[in-house]
């Protein structure tokens, strides 16, 4: 039993900068859960308070049912994993991953053997006496895995994992690190920059902003169903397309064309409002001819990226209050690719588009705040 | 002012007459160059040659010349009775003061390198400053007050505390730049794993700030080596005098240098620090600045 429970949840730096803003947050038992952000947005702030490398200003942390809040971190039964591995460069592999044990006052030779049986998990048997400095860069964070693996913790945090590997590696590790989770089932925080790594290996993610979360919720959750623009402009590897839309007559004006309000939405319109009709490229349908219920445009853009296009189209501006070069993005399967210059037409798939007012999801129901599931599996322990 | 950027007009090609002259010219320079590094290597050079030499000469003059070999000098050297006891004094006393600001350099180098205190640096400078004068000859007469009020008169624990005091500042300066560039994640790593801070001194940071240590460590010993003036003034014993006041009394009883006796001391005197320097060296790197060889 390791869950993580923050509960008005604030540092504030001497400098004066409020890095987390009284920030609650649930992380269930044995979850592999993402804190995901743009940078100085509070995530690495919040792993080292949960770690205790930070100390916070006000509110508190549980890890496993106890107060943390004032505990030193050596004292807290976590493990964490830097960015940089901070594997350290005078000791071997051994002696690193042995260095929690030599901590924990375990005799040299137990700890040796306990560094090998970790070492042998991760396939770093064959490197136990090199030094860290004769390591490749996947081989270094295995041995920082083991190094936080051999102490048995409760819960492992993790600083950027895989941002200090080559592309090509960082795909090999992520799948090699949900592997992992998954066998060790511990409870794992992690903090990225990258949308795609945190929706690639999380079972839950908190998209942070200016110190607070902003949605928290399973990678589909936040892919489909970003809770604000802020969200929907981060996640994805393209933005979400948001345009500008007001109600007429039950419909959404949108870019000259009338589009039918989004289902979830229709009893919390009122005519006349002005909104802001969301909708993902990956969920929009290209069509060379003009189709019912679609949003033309010119083409001027199309990127090439492998398998897909990513097409850029210039709206006019019509009735509707869409400032004149407003465009859309729309992912175009290969081979039917436009060219730029010509007419185009796109249909939005149903029941994708979202509207925002205010930059906040109209929506009916209220934003899941921990899933169903993991919460089931907590209340039968 | 304008002309300063723009290139200069490229000289005219020469014609066939010109060549050969700036062939000449740029050999006499060559040659000139060689002669002048040849006159300041003789400089450097000649001092120790005579070192190397005058000991085994049967009568050393100040000129450095082949020797009529022989050991007489170093029994002569023997049968004074100050001479062997003052290097081991010099031992003493260089240990002791490498020592003392070793450890307590690294504590207060670390301690500045990781906590934020106002006015860090201005501090450090100002030290830096300071400990120039405090084993100057500017402090001597305070410093001999204070050390005859603290009963440290003729005592080799006084020198070295004196010593220690005026090498501190310059050796916390070296050491906090090693110490800065220690990445801070090595301690917190050891920090989560419970680690206690003296744990994290021993087992990361020590190590890892070893090529400092050493050079710390040896340039106290170098400076305490030759330092004459402190122990002069503080040490009233002869056996207690170190190597450097030692040299100081080796004169015949006409108050003339006694060279045969000199220069065997000055070569006993200077081997224990240049053999240190290769251990030393050997062993650790020297290195006055931080950062770490991954």
């Amino acid at each position: 039993m390791s869950a993580i429970t923050m509960r008005e949840l604030t540092k504030v730096y001497p400098n004066g900068v409020r890095a987390l803003d009284a920030l609650d947050l649930e992380i269930a038992d044995g979850e592999f859960f993402a804190l995901l952000g743009p940078s100085g947005c509070g995530k690495t702030t919040l792993l080292r308070t949960i770690a205790g490398l930070e100390v916070a200003s006000g509110g508190n942390v549980h890890i496993g049912g106890r107060n943390v809040t004032n505990l030193p971190p050596g004292k807290r039964d976590v493990a964490m994993v830097f960015q940089d591995y901070a594997l350290f460069p005078h000791m071997t592999v051994q002696d690193n991953i042995a260095y929690p044990l030599r901590i924990k006052k375990m005799d040299r030779r137990s700890r040796g053997e306990k560094a090998a049986e970790t070492a042998d998990e991760l396939g770093l048997t064959a490197l136990l006496q090199r030094r860290p400095g004769q390591l490749s860069g996947g081989q270094q964070q295995r041995v920082a895995l083991a190094r936080a693996m051999a102490c048995h913790p409760q819960v492992f945090l993790l600083d950027e994992p895989l941002s200090n590997l080559d592309a090509r590696l960082r795909l090999e590790a992520r799948t090699f690190l949900k592997r992992l989770q998954r066998e060790l089932g511990v409870t794992t925080v992690f903090v990225t920059h990258d949308q795609a790594e945190a929706l690639a290996l999380a079972d839950r993610i908190a998209v942070m902003e200016g110190g607070r979360i902003r949605q928290v919720g399973t990678p589909t959750e936040v892919f489909r169903r970003p809770a604000n623009t802020f969200v929907a402009g981060f996640i994805g590897s393209t933005p979400m397309n948001l345009v500008d839309a007001e109600v007429h007559d039950g419909e959404l004006a949108v870019a000259g064309t009338r589009l039918p309000v989004p289902d979830e939405a229709r009893d919390r319109v009122s005519a006349g409002e002005k909104l802001v009709y969301g909708v993902r490229p990956e969920y929009l349908d290209y069509s060379p001819e003009p189709a019912p219920g679609a949003l033309s445009g010119q083409v001027v853009v199309v990127e090439n990226l492998g398998s897909f296009s990513l097409v850029s189209l210039d709206m006019p501006s019509g009735d509707a209050p869409a400032t004149p070069g407003t465009s859309l993005q729309v992912v175009v399967p290969e081979g039917r690719e436009p060219e730029p210059g010509d007419t185009g037409w796109v249909v939005p798939r149903p029941g994708r588009s979202l509207l925002y007012r205010d930059g906040e999801l109209v929506s009916t129901a209220a934003p899941p705040a921990v899933p169903a599931a993991r919460t089931g599996a907590d209340a039968e322990r | 002012m304008s002309t300063a950027t723009r290139t200069p007009p490229a000289p005219a090609t020469d014609p066939a007459g010109e060549g050969p002259t700036i062939a000449v010219r740029h050999l006499l320079a060559q040659i000139g160059r060689y002669v002048f590094l040849c006159a300041v290597l003789g400089f450097f050079a000649l001092p120790l040659l005579w070192l190397t030499t005058a000991p085994f000469d049967d009568t050393p003059t100040v000129t450095a010349s082949l020797p009529q070999f022989t050991l007489d000098n170093f029994r002569a050297l023997l049968d004074n009775p100050y001479a062997l006891s003052s290097l081991r004094n010099s031992v003493y006393l260089a240990a002791g003061t490498a020592a003392l600001v070793v450890t307590f350099a690294a504590l207060a180098a670390y301690a500045l390198s990781r906590v934020r205190v106002p006015g860090r640096d201005a501090l450090l400078y100002g030290l830096l400053l300071l400990s120039s004068i405090v084993t100057g000859t500017a402090t001597m007469v305070p410093l001999f007050e204070l050390a005859f009020r603290l009963n440290l008169i003729d005592s080799r624990l006084g020198v070295i505390l004196i010593l220690s005091g005026g090498l501190l500042p310059a050796a916390i300066f070296i050491l906090k730049d090693f110490m800065d560039s220690t990445p801070t994640s090595y301690e917190e790593s050891a920090r989560v794993f419970g680690a206690s801070p003296l744990q994290i001194m021993r087992h990361i940071v020590v190590p890892l700030v070893r090529p400092g240590l050493a050079t710390v460590g040896v340039w106290a010993v170098a400076n305490v080596w030759g330092n004459f003036l402190v122990p002069f003034l503080l040490l009233r014993s002869p056996d207690k005098a170190p190597a450097a006041v030692i040299m100081y009394t080796l004169y015949t009883e006409g108050g003339q240098a006694d060279l045969r006796l000199l220069s065997t001391f000055s070569l006993l005197y200077s081997l224990p620090v240049a053999l240190m320097f290769v251990f030393v060296s050997s062993r650790y790197g020297f290195r006055f600045h931080g950062g770490i060889k991954r």
